[in-house]
This record gives C-alpha cells, structure tokens and sequence, in this order.
C-alpha cells in the first residue's frame, strides 16, 4: 500500500510540474474579531511550523491580506496543497470612536481606521480571486450579520466551495448549532482555533471540499 | 426613508445603483429596495463605503438584507454560475440605522433621526 500510495503522490507531482497546475487559492474571511488570524496561524503552525499575523482583542488587528503558498494539509490518506489568504475582516462601518473607547489615543485610533477601511477594500477585491473560502463566525455572536451574508451570497453566486467554522466553541456561551441552523446548505466545523479543538476535523473538511 | 421599486432598480447599472446608494446613504437618507442586491453590487457597495469613510463624518452604512435565495437551474449546472434571487433590503447611515435582531426571515431595527 505504501509503495502506490507514494507512486500515487510521486505522479500527483509529477502532473503538477508538467501542467503548471496553480495550487487552490483559499481566502479566510469573516467579520473583525471571529478568529480569522488565530485560525490562519493554527493552520501555518500545524502543517509548516511557523505563524500568519499577530492577533488582538482590539477589532481590525489585520489590515492587509497576507498569502501564504504551498500549504500541504495531510488528512486520512488525503494530501492537498493550498495557498491560504488571511484577509482583514470584513465590516460595513469602521468608527475610530470605537478604538478610542478601546484606550487608543485619538491620532492611533483614526490612523487604525483609515488602514482598517484599505483592509475591507483588499479583502473585497481577493474575493474575485479565490477557489474557494473559509467562513469563519464567532460561535457567540449572531450568525446572520451582513457580512456573513454577503460573503456567503458570492461564493453561491460563483458556484465556488465554502465551509463554515463556528470559532470560539471553547466559550461557554457558544452556539454552533445556530450557526448550523442559519446556513444549513454549508459544512459547518465548530471549532476552537485557539485550543485546536476539532481542528482535525476541519482538516478533513478542507481535504474534501476545496481538494 | 425612501422605498426604491424594484423597477426604478432594474434601470439602473450595477455602478448606477451603488453609487445612487451611497449618496443617498451620505445624505442622511435611509433606503428600503424591494429587490435588494446582487451579492457582488453588496460586495461593490462594501468596498465603495470604505473608500466614502471620513472621521467626524462618515463612518459608514448599516445594511440588512435576508440571505439569498439560489435558482437551481440546468443553465447554472451547466455554466457553474448560480442565479440568485436578490431580497428586500435596508440600507442607512450607521449613525442612524441599527439592526436589533435578524432572524432567515425577520429583521428588526431601530431608526433614529439624523446626529
């Protein structure tokens, strides 16, 4: 088994080479403090050893998209490759009010929402670029924010795979099935990024929806 | 608030519309369109909104619309493109429109005169 298994993975590299085939382009997308970043370093730590971005309590800590190439996620015998897009999380309003209250002096925090609008432009325009996206939601909050809606109407609309994580399930108040419930024609994988709980599942999931 | 047919949309270019939208939205007005959006002219209006944002001024638009609705027809099999049916949508100012709850098929929001 061991010697088709490596025929197999020898050939799949083979036929990469010869056909230029691009690896799948995979955007994380969600509204500004659901995860995105931990889950994107969660990914990076687990399958290359090293991290995606700096994470925070304060909204908006990402304001420009990263990529990161050739991510080989091994799953049940399964092997894919992607190139992951850890984008600014999405929002229809960014007020540097709400950084002030954050403790932010009142230049940081206007500086901090200037850069976070550039972010929301960025994350909008890789949606035209992808193969496919994970959806990640704060498993406590309301899942049908517009956001949500938005994000997951174009992947529909372009026929592109989507998969939900319902982060945070490590909170007491979290409600996955809420989630499961409000987009039920979705895989949805609650996690906890930040423990790593179910994380495997998630990784079977991405295996068989964007492989 | 203005109650924007369904109509009155459909004659309008996707670029028309959103950019109709924002200017209303920046002058105060809260808009109620019978059709709604497609999800790539909410995406547009998304990144027109962000580039609209002035500190003191403008911090940008509330917007609530139920999830799409997918034809599943042969033409969208065949081609790999689904056709989505838009729905009623709100759009506001964020200092004047704000959703309390939302449910597949309720929205509930509080409006209150301009700051």
């Amino acid at each position: 088994m061991g010697v088709i298994k490596s025929f197999k993975s020898n050939f799949a590299s083979l036929f990469k080479k010869l056909f230029n085939k691009k690896n799948a382009r995979i955007g994380i997308y969600g509204p500004p403090n659901a995860g995105k970043t931990t889950l994107a370093n969660r990914i990076l730590r687990d399958w290359t050893g090293d991290a995606m971005g700096s994470v925070s309590h304060i909204a908006h800590e990402t304001r420009r998209a990263r990529r990161r190439e050739g991510v080989t996620i091994k799953t049940n015998g399964h092997s894919i490759t992607l190139d992951i897009i850890d984008t600014p999380g999405l929002a229809t309003k960014i007020d540097f009010q709400d950084f002030m209250r954050e403790g932010m002096e009142e230049g940081e925090a206007k500086r901090r929402a200037k850069e976070a609008t550039e972010g929301v432009i960025e994350a909008v325009k890789w949606l035209e670029n992808l193969d496919g996206v994970i959806l990640v939601m704060d498993a406590t909050e309301d899942p049908f924010t517009q956001v949500n809606v938005t994000v997951i109407g174009n992947m529909e609309a372009r026929s592109l795979p989507l998969l939900i994580a319902a982060n945070k399930v490590d909170l007491e108040d979290s409600s996955p099935t809420t989630i499961r419930d409000a987009f039920p024609q979705h895989p949805m994988v609650a996690i906890s990024a930040l423990e790593g709980k179910n994380i495997d599942t998630l990784y079977e999931e991405i295996a068989k929806r964007f492989g | 608030m203005d109650l924007i047919s369904e109509d009155k949309l459909d004659e309008m270019a996707p670029v028309e519309k959103v950019r109709f939208i924002i200017d209303e939205v920046k002058s105060g007005k809260i808009l109620v369109l019978e059709k709604g959006l497609t999800p790539e002219e909410e995406a547009n209006l998304i990144e027109i909104t962000m580039s609209q944002i002035e500190p003191d001024d403008f911090s940008g638009i509330e917007m609530e619309s139920y999830p799409f609705k997918i034809d599943n027809s042969l033409f969208g099999k065949l081609f790999k493109k689904n056709t989505i049916r838009t729905r009623l949508t709100v759009i506001g100012p964020a200092n004047q429109l704000k959703t309390l709850k939302r449910d597949r098929n309720l929205i509930s929001a509080l409006v209150s005169a301009k700051e």
